[in-house]
C-alpha cells in the first residue's frame, strides 16, 4: 500500500490563454498537514481544487491512494475520500447543524428520511470534540464554528484528505487557534490536510511540510522544520526579500499647501463632525478599526455620499461635492472593494484605465485611441502589470495586477489629492511592495495622500501623520514615526488591557 | 470580447501560453457565428432558387428591414448601458400617427421631420422616469408603452389618417439610382450609432455603466445623464423607424408597431449583445435583424408553409442564446 493519500505527476492547466499550472509534481503523504504558499496567482488554489474535483486538468495524472483517476469531480473525489472546504463556506444558513453535516448522506428508507440523525450527530460530535449543538441554525453561527460543520461534514463523508482553501482569512487570532488545532487533531487521527493559505506564521505554527509555489510551478517542497518567514517569502518572490516597508520621503514643510481641508464634515452614513487636513507631499493615515467611519469619510470626501460641512481642495471651497467633480479637482479615489466599486471587470485594461479622465484621451467628445493605447502602456510599464496586454481581459487577473489597474487608473490624470481605502487588501507579496512604493512615489510627487488600512502596521508605517478614528469620530492626532501598533490600538480601543485589543481580531 | 487586439508585448512571457487551435476555432466560431449562419443561409437560399442572389431581391430585404434595424441599432446601445426598453413599438405607434397628422393638417416635411423628433422627446421621458423614480427599465418602459400606446389612440380619434401625398411618401418609398432612401437613412444612421459606440467618450460611457455601474458613478461618469441618452435615441430611432414606415403605406395607424420592440430585442440578443449589460456591439445587432430577414425571406422563396416560420426563428434564437451563454462558462 502506498504511503501517498494524493499523487500529482506533470499536471498542467490553463484558463483560456493564461497558464496557471505547468508540470506539477506533488506528494501529499498521509498523515501530515501540508502547506501550499504562493504569491497570488502563483496556482496554489487551482492546486487545490483540482485535487478536489472542481478544476480539470489539462495533461498529467492525479493519483488517489495509489489509484490514477479518469472522471474527476467534486462528488468522484468526495466518494474517494477527498473533500474541500471553500474560502467561502458552502453551507446552507436556513438549515440546522446537523441537517447541513448530512446534507446528502441523510439516513434514508427509498428517500424517505428515517430520522436518526440526533443520534448520529452525536457519535460523530464525540469524535471531534467540537461541541456543537446539532439544532443550531446554521445562519446563526460564527464563521469559526461554521467552519467546523464543513470540516464535521467531510469526516462524516469519513473523508481521508481535507483540503482548506484560506480558512482564515476571516477569522480571529483566537478563533485560528482553535482551528489550528483542529486541523492538528485531523493528523493526529491519520488523515491528510491540504493547508492553502497566504499566512506565513500560520504555516510555520501548523504544518508538516510546506509546498512553495511560483507562477504555477513548484518551488521547493520540503519539511517545515528549517524554514522561516524570510525563507518562505525569499521562495515566493524569488529574490531576496524585503519585508519591510519603504522610506518614507522627508515629511512637507509646515509652510507645504494644504492641498485637502476638511472641516466639520458629517454624513448620514455616521461622520460627526470630522476635521482634518494634508499637505502636498504628506502622507496621512486614517487609523481605525472596520466600521469606525474611515471609507465613509473617504467617500463624503469624494462626493460619492452627501455630507454637510466644508471641504476645501488647494485652497478653493469645494461645496458641489460629487464624483465627477472631484475628478475635476484632480482627486483621485481608490475604493475599498476593487470588484464591486473600482473595476468594470466586463471591460479590458484600456477603457477601465481611462474611463475617469476620457478627456485626456479625447478631443470634441471623439477618442484619440493612439494616445490612450500609449498612457496604457505606460501605466502597464509602470506598473508592472501582468499579463501586459493592452487590451486584457483585466476579469481574470490576479488580485495584486487588478489592484494596480486600479491604480493606474487615478495615476492617469495625475491627480493632487489621492485618496487610498485598502489598497493592499488581498494582493500578494510582490504587488503589495509595488503598491507601498507607489504611495510614496505619489507623496514625493507632491500629492496629497490619505490612507486607509485595516493593517495598523502597514497606514503607521507608510503614513507621517495619523488620525485616529472611532464611531465616525476624529479622537486624537498621531506623529506616525513615534506612533506604535499597540499604542494606537489602545488609544482606538480605549482600554488598558492588550488582551482584549487582540480578541477583537486586528491583524496586525 | 474575444475580438480585442493584443498588440502590447507580454512583459513576461512565462504566462502566456500557446492557445490551442481547438480552442481558438471555439472562440472564433463563437464571436463570428451570427455571420456564418448568414452565410451559410445566404448559400443555402441561393442554391434552391435563383431569384433569391440578385441584386433586387436583396436591396429588397434591406429596404423591408429597415424600420426594424434602426430600432435594433439604437436598442443595442440601450441594452449594452444595462437597460432594456419595451416601448419602441408605441413610440414607433405615436410617431407614425404624428407625422400623418402634420402632414395632413400642417406640412409633409414638418411631418416627417417631426416623427424622430416626438420619438426622441418619448424616449427621454422614458430615461426620466427610469432615473429619476429609479425603476428599472423594464417596468418603466412597459408602463410608458401602454401610455404611449394610447396617446396613439388618442392623437387619431382611434381613425386611420391616410396621406396621400407625394412627398410623404419619398422617405419610405423613394429611391436614389436603384438604392431605395430608406436603406441609405438606415446605413447613415447605422454608422453613426457604430461611430458612436466605439469612438466616441459617449460610447465608453454606455459601455461602463452596463458594465458597472457603481464603478462608473465612482469614476465620474454621470450615469444617469448616459442612460436618459440611450433611451432618448432608442426613441429618435423608434420614431425614425415609424416615419419610414407610414410613409411607406401612406397611412397612420395607431397599432402601427405592435410587437417591434419584441423584434428589436430578438435581433439584439440574436447578435450576441449580452443581455446583463456592458457588452455588445451594433453590426451584431444589424447581423441580427438580417438572421431574421433571411429567414422569413426563404420561407417566401422556397414557400413552405408560414406556419414553421416563428417556430424555426424562436429555435434560432434558443440556440444564439445557448451558444453564448457557452461563452461566459470557463
Amino acid at each position: 500500500m502506498s504511503e501517498d493519500a494524493v499523487r500529482l505527476e506533470g499536471i498542467d492547466k490553463s484558463f483560456g490563454s493564461a497558464r496557471v499550472l505547468a508540470g506539477i509534481s506533488l506528494a501529499f503523504a498521509r498523515g501530515e498537514v501540508h502547506a501550499l504558499i504562493g504569491e497570488n496567482g502563483a496556482g496554489k488554489s487551482s492546486l487545490g481544487k483540482i485535487v478536489g474535483g472542481y478544476y480539470s486538468f489539462d495533461a498529467g495524472t492525479l493519483s488517489v491512494f495509489g489509484k490514477p483517476v479518469s472522471h474527476w469531480s467534486p462528488r468522484a473525489a468526495l466518494q474517494s475520500g477527498i473533500a474541500m472546504i471553500h474560502q467561502e463556506l458552502q453551507l446552507v444558513p436556513e438549515l440546522t447543524v446537523a441537517e447541513n453535516v448530512f446534507l446528502g448522506i441523510e439516513s434514508n428508507r427509498g428517500g424517505v428520511l428515517s430520522g436518526s440523525e440526533q443520534a448520529r450527530f452525536r457519535a460523530l460530535d464525540e469524535r471531534c470534540g467540537f461541541g456543537l449543538s446539532p439544532g443550531t441554525v446554521v445562519a446563526e453561527l460564527r464563521i469559526a464554528e461554521r467552519q467546523k460543520v464543513e470540516i464535521m461534514r467531510a469526516i462524516a463523508r469519513d473523508a481521508r484528505v481535507i483540503i482548506m482553501d484560506e480558512p482564515t482569512s476571516s477569522l480571529t487570532a483566537d478563533e485560528t487557534d482553535k482551528l489550528h488545532r483542529v486541523i492538528r487533531w485531523l493528523r493526529d487521527d491519520g488523515r491528510t490536510v491540504i493547508y492553502v493559505t497566504h499566512f506565513l506564521d500560520h504555516v510555520l505554527e501548523t504544518a508538516d511540510r510546506v509546498t512553495i509555489m511560483r507562477d504555477g510551478r513548484i518551488v521547493r517542497t520540503g519539511a517545515i522544520a528549517g524554514e522561516t518567514k524570510q525563507s518562505l517569502i525569499e521562495a515566493m518572490l524569488g529574490e531576496p526579500a524585503d519585508v519591510a516597508f519603504p522610506p518614507l520621503p522627508a515629511p512637507p514643510a509646515t509652510t507645504a499647501p494644504k492641498l485637502l481641508e476638511v472641516v466639520h464634515l458629517s454624513a448620514a452614513t455616521g461622520l460627526d463632525d470630522v476635521s482634518l487636513d494634508v499637505r502636498a507631499g504628506e502622507i496621512v493615515g486614517l487609523i481605525g478599526l472596520v466600521g469606525s467611519g474611515r471609507s465613509e469619510l473617504a467617500r463624503a470626501i469624494f462626493g460619492a455620499d452627501p455630507s454637510r460641512g466644508t471641504v476645501r481642495v488647494a485652497g478653493e471651497a469645494y461645496d458641489d461635492r460629487s464624483p465627477r467633480h472631484s475628478v475635476r479637482r484632480g482627486i483621485g479615489f481608490v475604493p475599498e472593494d476593487r470588484r464591486k466599486q473600482g473595476l468594470d471587470l466586463v471591460q479590458a485594461v484600456r477603457p477601465n484605465m481611462s474611463l475617469p479622465h476620457l478627456r485626456l484621451v479625447s478631443r470634441l467628445g471623439i477618442l484619440r485611441t493612439r494616445e490612450e493605447r500609449r498612457r496604457t502602456a505606460e501605466m502597464i510599464e509602470h506598473f508592472n502589470i501582468m499579463p501586459g496586454h493592452i487590451d486584457g481581459d483585466v476579469a481574470y487577473y490576479s488580485g495584486g495586477n487588478q489592484q494596480k489597474v486600479l491604480l493606474s487608473k487615478w495615476v492617469y490624470g495625475a491627480p493632487k489629492v489621492v485618496i487610498l481605502d485598502e489598497p493592499s487588501r488581498g494582493v500578494d507579496i510582490g504587488a503589495r511592495r509595488r503598491i507601498h512604493d507607489f504611495v510614496v512615489e505619489l507623496a514625493k510627487g507632491g500629492a496629497a495622500v490619505l490612507l486607509i488600512s485595516s493593517e495598523l502596521e502597514e497606514v503607521i508605517s507608510l503614513s507621517h501623520r495619523g488620525y485616529l478614528m472611532r464611531d465616525g469620530r476624529i479622537i486624537g492626532e498621531a506623529d506616525c514615526r513615534n506612533l506604535t501598533v499597540e499604542d494606537a490600538l489602545f488609544r482606538l480601543f480605549n482600554v488598558d488591557r492588550a488582551a482584549d485589543a487582540a480578541a477583537l481580531g486586528v491583524s496586525s | 470580447m474575444t475580438e480585442t487586439s493584443h498588440s502590447a508585448a507580454p512583459v513576461r512571457a512565462s504566462r502566456i501560453a500557446e492557445v490551442p487551435f481547438s480552442r481558438r476555432l471555439v472562440a472564433f466560431l463563437q464571436t463570428y457565428g451570427i455571420l456564418i449562419i448568414i452565410a451559410l443561409l445566404m448559400a443555402g437560399l441561393t442554391a434552391q432558387s435563383s431569384s433569391f442572389l440578385t441584386p433586387l431581391n436583396l436591396l429588397n430585404i434591406l429596404n423591408q428591414s429597415a424600420p426594424l434595424a434602426i430600432i435594433a441599432c439604437a436598442l443595442t446601445l440601450v441594452i449594452i448601458g444595462g437597460g432594456f426598453d419595451l416601448s419602441a413599438g408605441a413610440i414607433f405607434g405615436v410617431a407614425s400617427v404624428s407625422a400623418a397628422w402634420l402632414a395632413v393638417n400642417v406640412d409633409p416635411t414638418v411631418g416627417l421631420v417631426a416623427g424622430p423628433l416626438v420619438g426622441l422627446v418619448l424616449g427621454i421621458v422614458n430615461g426620466l422616469i427610469i432615473t429619476g423614480f429609479n425603476v428599472h427599465s423594464f417596468l418603466a418602459t412597459l408602463a410608458s408603452s401602454m401610455v404611449f400606446r394610447g396617446i396613439a389612440i388618442l392623437i387619431t380619434g382611434g381613425a386611420l389618417i391616410p396621406v396621400r401625398m407625394p412627398e410623404f411618401a419619398f422617405l419610405g418609398r423613394g429611391k436614389i439610382g436603384m438604392v431605395n432612401v430608406a436603406v441609405i437613412v438606415f446605413l447613415v444612421f447605422a454608422a453613426a450609432m457604430i461611430f458612436l459606440l466605439n469612438r466616441t467618450t459617449f460610447g465608453r460611457r454606455v459601455f461602463a455603466v452596463g458594465g458597472n455601474e457603481e464603478a462608473a458613478i465612482l469614476s465620474g461618469v454621470r450615469t444617469n445623464l448616459v442612460k436618459i441618452a440611450t433611451f432618448g435615441l432608442t426613441g429618435f430611432a423608434a420614431g425614425l423607424a415609424g416615419v419610414i414606415a407610414v410613409s411607406r403605406i401612406s397611412m397612420g395607424q395607431p397599432q402601427a408597431g405592435v410587437g417591434m420592440e419584441l423584434d428589436a430585442i430578438a435581433a439584439v440578443i440574436l447578435g450576441g449583445t449580452s443581455i446583463y449589460g456592458g457588452k455588445g456591439a451594433v453590426w451584431r445587432s444589424i447581423a441580427g435583424v438580417l438572421l431574421l430577414a433571411l429567414i422569413g425571406n426563404g420561407f417566401n422563396i422556397l414557400n413552405v408553409n408560414p406556419f414553421f416560420k416563428d417556430l424555426t426563428t424562436g429555435l434560432i434564437i434558443v440556440v444564439a442564446v445557448a451558444l453564448s451563454a457557452g461563452r461566459k462558462r470557463r
